[in-house]
């Protein structure tokens, strides 16, 4: 299917775009990019290469513009400054229509007086192509996302899933050079939702196409995006590969935003042999190891995701142990919440601080399982602790 | 709860019966009566189509009848247009000064009592020094079913998906062909529905017409009415019955039109 579609479209003239592979010129940039809606900026200086092939995902809480960027790549906002370049032409003030791009809506926005192979044939038919080739096109696309002998159906006669595949098939008809899309799987029931993630991401390997998708929802972001831009408050507060985003965060927003987080804030006293000692005052003198980038500031926030904050009843109370061991502390178990592969704890620490830690419940039978307010020492490595500055 | 939703209630039969005979008892009436063989109105005399027959020979009953239907053919359609381009304007045009002002504007007319609105429109054409006959009424009725049709159009409008255009912008249609590809075969039952409601609207409008209106042009509720002041022949039962056949056929045909407009919404008419 996949070669089929790349060698048609090499030698069709109508086609908008060639799918390429991922290089290092990109090919979109995002300069400077402002969206002003009244006093309220929803879009503010931002900026970001996006390269040819990538599965790149927008995510941030909602009322964080991600929509409106999207929205200003597909044409229906104009910004009040800066330049979108693709492939080099400046598109920031082209119509829609004159774009190489197509959106999918996050509610579809199927034509409903047009049947599904309509819908699909659409912008084939507006492009000016000869109706043997829409009829190909629109085969192809009803192949590649599995809605064979649905053609005649009108949209309310679909279910959601299908309605979604349609979606996908009529903005992919035209090989856009981008398809963007706005939270496409947000009306999908779970189930629905994982699978069609997958489908996703195999649709966009094998189409060789670039992917910009929209979403509040991490897990999915994480899922499926070769790299993450985290907006807030009109912003990128990060772009980074989804690993590098959990574990290495640009910032303690970034850092809470992302998953699940302890965060201890404190004083640096020492930089030694690649270690840092920061004196919190929520479990006292944390080692980690010294980040990549040079710590300036004097005062730091130590974060430990609770999956790296392990439990353990050996050397509670014999004195010893415990002062020699390194961002060890000694608590109880103040709740458990259970999550079927998962259980969550929360440690309350003899300080009175409370902190969070997730372990995967590994065998069938809770037999070496913590108690409600049983004693136990929380202690991650120092590698596992993150130093952010900001 | 569950088992009252179906089924009505004794209370609810009445008050439903009661209701619908208050409504329709007297047209039901009518009805009846101008299948009377009698000359007289209130005495039965056994079925007869006389009446009907009388009618279709009433030389003037029938112009003015000729003239009812041209009048709210056309002023029905001049609403539509009118109507549906202000409805486009109130749904989809940038906010613009005065948008509120301009939509209470419009509105106007369901309120305004048709005595001011016929009697404002005679001194208007008097002082244009107008002719008085059929194009006068007609710009008349249009004045008064326009913002029937913007009432319609404009709900269905505004109920309509936004991005179902912007798709089709995204699909390489400009702004006009975006319309009419996809937003205008969606409205199209809300402005067939609007035209129905207008031509029915203009047909049984008495008021403005006999303000509008001119010697030797007179629609047929003014015919009627006249006629009835001199005493009330059975034959305008006849024709009454005639009337209310029409505008019951269209204002059925107009709540298909709307329901076949909103598929998964309400009646865009509030009928």
């Amino acid at each position: 299917m996949a070669e089929e579609l790349a060698n048609s479209a090499s030698h069709s003239t109508t086609e908008k775009t060639v799918p390429q592979r991922v290089t290092d010129m990109p090919l979109l940039r995002i300069e400077g990019i402002t969206k002003r809606f009244g006093n309220f900026s929803a879009v503010n200086q931002l900026s970001l290469d996006i390269r040819a092939g990538e599965f790149f995902a927008l995510l941030g809480p909602s009322g964080c513009g991600k929509t409106t960027l999207l929205r200003m790549l597909a044409g229906f906002e104009a910004p009040d400054e800066g330049h979108i370049l693709l492939a080099g032409r400046d598109i920031a003030q082209v119509m829609p229509h004159e774009r190489p791009v197509n959106i999918m809506f996050q509610n579809y926005a199927l034509f409903p007086h047009l049947s599904v192979y309509d819908n699909i044939a659409f912008g084939l038919r507006r492009a000016g192509m000869e109706r043997g080739e829409i009829a190909t096109r629109v085969a192809e696309m009803v192949t590649l996302v599995k809605l064979e002998g649905m053609e005649k159906r009108k949209p309310d006669q679909l279910s959601g899933g299908q309605r979604q595949r349609v979606a996908l098939a009529r903005s992919l008809a035209r090989r856009p050079q981008v398809l963007l899309l706005d939270e496409p799987l947000a009306a999908l029931d779970k189930k629905l939702r994982e699978s069609t993630q997958a489908e996703l991401m195999e649709l966009q390997r094998r189409l060789g196409m670039t992917f910009i998708i929209v979403t509040h929802d991490q897990e999915e972001a994480m899922a499926m995006a070769s790299r993450i831009g985290v907006m807030d408050a009109g912003c990128l507060a990060q772009v980074a590969t989804p690993r590098d985003l959990y574990e290495a965060p640009a910032s303690r927003w970034v850092a809470e935003f992302v998953g699940d987080v302890n965060l201890f804030e404190g004083q640096v006293i020492s930089r030694e042999h690649g270690r840092l000692k920061v004196t919190t005052r929520e479990a006292g003198i944390i080692t980690v190891a010294e980040p990549r980038q040079p710590v300036t500031k004097e005062t730091v926030t130590v974060a430990v995701r609770p999956e790296k904050i392990k439990l353990s009843r050996r050397g509670l109370a014999s004195g010893v142990d415990a002062l020699q061991a390194i961002n060890r502390f000694e608590g109880e178990v103040a709740a458990i919440n259970y999550l079927g592969g998962l259980t969550a704890y929360r440690i309350r620490l003899d300080n009175g601080a409370v902190v969070r830690s997730v372990m995967a419940n590994t065998a069938r039978l809770d037999l070496d399982g913590y108690g409600s307010s049983e004693r136990v020492a929380a202690w991650f490595a120092p590698d596992d602790g993150m130093v952010l500055q900001q | 709860m569950a088992h009252t939703v179906n089924r009505l209630s004794r209370f609810n039969m009445t008050a439903l019966a009661l209701g619908l005979a208050f409504l329709y008892l007297p047209i039901v009436i009518l009805v009846i009566y101008s299948f009377n063989a009698s000359r007289l109105v209130n005495v039965w005399g056994g079925w007869s189509l006389r009446w009907y027959v009388e009618f279709f020979n009433d030389r003037a009953m029938l112009e003015a009848a000729w003239m009812s239907l041209r009048v709210a053919a056309v002023s029905a359609t001049l609403a539509t247009l009118l109507g549906t381009l202000a409805a486009i304007g109130l749904a989809r045009g940038e906010r613009f000064a005065g948008r509120a002002l301009f939509s209470g504007m419009l509105y106007s007319p369901l309120v305004m009592p048709e005595v001011i609105s016929g009697l404002s429109l005679l001194l208007l054409f008097v002082a244009l020094n107008a002719e008085r006959g059929f194009w006068t009424v007609t710009i008349a009725h249009t004045t008064l079913t326009m913002c029937f049709v913007t009432v319609v159009v404009q709900s269905r409008l505004t109920s309509l998906d936004r991005s179902l255009e912007e798709a089709a912008m995204d699909l390489g249609c400009n702004p006009v062909k975006a319309f009419l590809m996809v937003t205008l075969p969606l409205i199209i039952p809300a402005i067939v529905a609007g035209w129905m409601l207008a031509f029915t609207l203009s047909l049984d409008d008495v008021v403005i017409a006999s303000f509008t209106t001119g010697p030797g042009s007179a629609t047929l509720p003014i015919r009627i009415y006249s006629e009835v002041r001199l005493g009330v022949k059975p034959e305008i039962n006849a024709i009454s019955t005639l009337v209310i056949a029409l505008i019951a056929v269209l204002i059925v045909a107009a709540s298909f039109a709307s329901k076949l407009s909103s598929s998964q919404g309400e009646s865009a008419v509030p009928l």
